[in-house]
């Protein structure tokens, strides 16, 4: 038994051709080795926020700063609105998910709706983030400074989130550019040559959405919640 | 083609694949390339090395330019030398260097050689010539990727050049680019557009590493032939795998000080910035750290020095080994040396920040990794040393520059025990004891490494030999230079010689060093000029060197069995399958001392003579003829 696991091992290790150690085609690797890496560049922005954080003796409220809702005026609804972008983003991660097994059943029609829904949830987000930000700035909420508590409290906001938000912009843009490549028959091609996986371009752009929404989470705790 | 294709030691599969037309056969080789594809946007890895190389080397005499002139500054500081004005313009009127451009130059020739000639030249070069032939593989995962990563790089280099020649001069706050010198765009000329642009440079060059990074990997896990096992990979591959790794893990952290930094200098924002005075005006920033910035900039910095030596250990190992007609000593210890290494580089940020007000209990814990690197270091060391020992030497220019990193390392690394240390590091923290370390035991000892992989892999790169004669002339000017430059630095440095100082003349405990200077200066010149050997040696070598032979160096590494001339796909049949390890040297069962990797025991029983189906160089065709006259004759 454990003999047998060691040789398939070093099959497995062994090189040669269409032999994949990780079980994982180069593009996949690549994407996965690309995502460990901005998950570094994502966390030297956190853990620079929570320095900046630390060593600042006030900080702003974040149920006082994030209560506003579109069209409610005055009405205080702290995180309400941020709730929902988060559950668009969310929903936005599901939808990519459904696209993605759709596409490994070769089914076309099926990730089309679910590329476009990924597409118009990625949009919506970054709509209800520009809100956000507009209806901060015209509360005088700026990078120069704020009227809740210390300035460098808006200014890592407004770039964290702002690096964020052009993660998604470029998410967007990516979904859209396969949305086309479907239309565009990329992918039937691909079926018709008899190519394994013929849809994995799919699962590469979704592994890159799933890992924007995942910073998300991170960036709505340290912003929003704690 | 058709003679690279009898000369191959597949000869024979080859013809049964022409005749039957097998599925496995690549017929990249058989469209002819436009310049454009071929020579400058070329996907083909090979001409991608040959890319960064010949940029890197560009960019590695303008660093080196630039060391000569703030070292002629430092011997003679007061001595006006009209000639420079040619050189640097206004920043040298009537031949006296302005002290602005003076931080300029240190802070350049810093980047252009850590970043663009150690970092892009050194590993750029070599990991993309070698992973795909070494492993068995017709290219890199993504070729597209792998030539985007080199424009970017280019890109970047331009950016860079470009910077040299804005009105207020290239940036100037240190290669380290700390805040508030980085920040305040009016803090000197320095910190104005040609910041702006180092920032956007590196950005760029950053974009390239990842792309080059994200290949490296991908290319060795999924690509290597049959029988290559990860335990049979060259140490050289290894290393530039491992280091591909921590490029990945470390430049990210860079990308997020930059884009912080960027919103300081050009936004407003204060995430470096607290409580300035700039021209004796108070600044609204407040609540910022320039701390901050020395964290993130050193969790990329420090293991930027083992992105930059790893490969050169790689490079090292393998040439070592070859030279010295022995199988390398502890070659799993090597790997693991490597691995260890990668780990607590990415540990030990702390020890470039012991003089920043750190909680001593902090600092000592960032001691305790820092000198614990000591152990996987001497690991390669005396492995080197095992391996030569009781060798067949071969005195190649590779060899020697082999040794010479080792020697260099060994000197350095020493040195670096006592940096290490917490508390003497509180006196020697930005001497030239720093300085004279740092230049020994990572920039000569990786720049070493790379003259030994342009020695030993330039028949695999351009086909022909370079000149023996003047790669010994080279070696030993550069390394007597090396020393002469650099151990004089470290008594500067134990007396307290601040680096970064436009002149020593001011303070009388500088003031006695002036001579030493000097010294220094001189070494500087002819290690410089010395270089001019190796350019000259390099660029006639490629036009009129003699054509190499398949296997100059008897080597067992799989490139060696690629034809001599570069075809895309590297083989012209299938890829040899790997049956050993690439260390099998002076072995009994062979009756070479060389076993290369696709021979097999079987072969070795059914004595096949491997050594002769290799294309014989024009020396050998020279010997051979001499050997068949002299028989005609007796």
């Amino acid at each position: 038994m454990a003999n047998q696991a060691v040789a398939n091992n070093q099959n497995l290790w062994g090189g040669g051709e269409d032999v994949k150690p990780l079980g994982a085609s180069h593009g996949k690797i690549m994407m996965w080795f690309f995502i460990v890496s901005d998950a570094f560049t994502f966390s030297g922005l956190l853990i620079s926020y929570a320095l900046l954080r630390i060593g600042s003796p006030k900080w702003a409220n974040p149920e006082e700063v994030f209560h506003a809702f579109p069209f409610m005026g005055d009405m205080h609804l702290p995180l309400v609105f941020v709730g929902l972008m988060t559950f668009i983003l969310i929903f936005s991660s599901v939808t990519m998910v459904l696209a993605v097994e759709a596409g490994h059943r070769n089914d076309k029609k099926g990730v089309i709706i679910n590329m476009i829904l990924t597409i118009l949830g990625g949009i919506a987000f970054l709509s209800c983030q520009a809100w956000e930000w507009t209806h901060l700035i015209h509360g005088g909420t700026t990078i120069h400074g704020n009227p809740y508590g210390p300035a460098v409290f808006g200014q890592l906001f407004f770039t964290i989130t702002g690096f964020h938000g052009a993660h998604v912009t470029s998410g967007v843009i990516i979904n859209i550019i396969v949305l086309a490549l479907v239309y565009a028959g990329y992918f039937d091609r691909r079926v018709q040559a008899g190519e394994h996986d013929p849809y994995e371009l799919v699962e590469k752009v979704g592994l890159y959405w799933h890992f924007v929404d995942l910073v998300w989470v991170f960036v709505f705790t340290f912003f929003y919640l704690v | 083609m058709s003679e690279t294709v009898l000369n191959t030691p597949q000869s024979a599969e080859v013809h049964t694949h022409h005749s039957h037309g097998h599925a496995h056969h690549h017929d990249g080789h058989h469209h002819e390339q436009s310049f454009i594809t071929k020579y400058i946007f070329s996907t083909d890895h090979k001409m991608i090395a040959r890319q960064f190389l010949i940029t890197g080397i560009i960019m590695g005499f303008i660093g080196g330019f630039l060391s000569v002139i703030f070292r002629l500054q430092l011997a003679w500081p007061n001595t006006p030398m009209p000639w420079l004005e040619l050189f640097i313009g206004k920043w040298a009127k009537g031949g006296t260097m302005d002290p602005n451009f003076y931080m300029a130059a240190v802070t350049i020739h810093g980047t252009l050689m850590v970043f663009f000639v150690l970092t892009a030249g050194l590993s750029g070069t070599f990991s993309n010539l070698l992973i795909p032939l070494q492993i068995g593989a017709r290219d890199m995962a993504a070729p597209v990727v792998n030539m985007l990563s080199y424009w970017f790089f280019f890109l970047s280099c331009v950016i860079m050049f470009a910077s040299l020649f804005v009105e207020t001069g290239p940036a100037a706050p240190g290669w380290t680019i700390y805040p508030p010198l980085s920040a305040l765009p009016k803090a000197m000329p320095g910190s104005g557009l040609g910041m702006t642009l180092w920032l956007i440079s590196m950005v760029l060059f950053v974009a390239s590493s990842l792309m080059g990074s994200l290949n490296y990997v991908a290319t060795v896990i999924n690509m290597r032939t049959k029988g290559m096992t990860m335990t049979r990979m060259p140490l050289t591959v290894w290393a530039f795998f491992i280091t591909a790794i921590l490029g990945i893990l470390s430049f990210p952290v860079l990308v997020s000080a930059v884009v912080l930094l960027i919103f300081d200098r050009s936004f407003g924002t204060s995430f470096y910035l607290s409580e300035i005075y700039l021209a004796g005006e108070a600044l609204p920033n407040a609540g910022g750290s320039p701390i901050l910035f020395q964290h993130l900039f050193w969790f990329l910095g420090h293991p930027e020095v083992y992105i930059v030596i790893m490969p050169a250990f790689g490079i090292t190992s393998e040439v070592i080994s070859t030279n010295a007609r022995k199988p390398i000593f502890g070659y799993r210890a090597m790997i693991g040396s490597l691995i260890g290494i990668t780990f607590l580089s990415l540990i030990v940020w702390g020890h470039h920040m012991f003089m920043t007000g750190m909680n001593p209990f902090l600092g000592t814990a960032f001691m305790m990794a820092t000198l614990v690197i000591a152990v996987p270091s001497a690991v390669k060391v005396f492995n080197y040393l095992a391996t030569i020992w009781r060798g067949n030497l071969q005195y190649t220019p590779a060899m020697l520059f082999a040794i010479g990193l080792v020697s260099l390392f060994i000197t350095g690394g020493l040195t670096g025990l006592f940096l290490g240390n917490a508390a003497l590091d509180i006196e020697l923290h930005n001497t030239y004891f720093v300085v004279a370390h740092f230049h020994v035991v990572m920039g000569s000892a990786a720049i070493f490494g790379m003259y030994c992989g342009v020695y030993h892999w330039f028949p695999r790169m351009f086909g022909r030999m370079m000149n023996k004669q003047l790669g010994y002339i080279h070696f030993w000017l550069s390394f007597i230079s090396v020393y002469g430059v650099f151990i004089p630095m470290h008594f500067l440095g134990l007396a307290g010689v601040p680096r970064r100082y436009y002149a020593f003349t001011q303070f009388d405990f500088t003031n006695q060093w002036l001579d030493i200077n000097v010294f220094i200066t001189v070494f500087a010149i002819i290690g410089f000029l010395a270089q001019f050997i190796f350019l000259y040696n390099f660029v006639t070598s490629i036009f009129l060197g003699k054509k190499a032979p398949q296997n100059p160096w008897k080597s067992n590494s799989l490139e060696w069995t690629a034809p001599v001339e570069h075809i895309h796909g590297n083989w012209p049949g299938e890829i040899p399958t790997v049956h050993r390890w690439p260390y099998d040297y002076s072995k009994e069962e062979a009756e070479v001392d060389y076993i290369p990797q696709h021979i097999s025991d079987e072969d070795l029983k059914a004595g096949r003579k491997y050594w002769e189906e290799e294309t014989p160089g024009e020396e050998e065709i020279l010997h051979v003829e001499k050997s068949k006259h002299v028989v005609q004759h007796s």
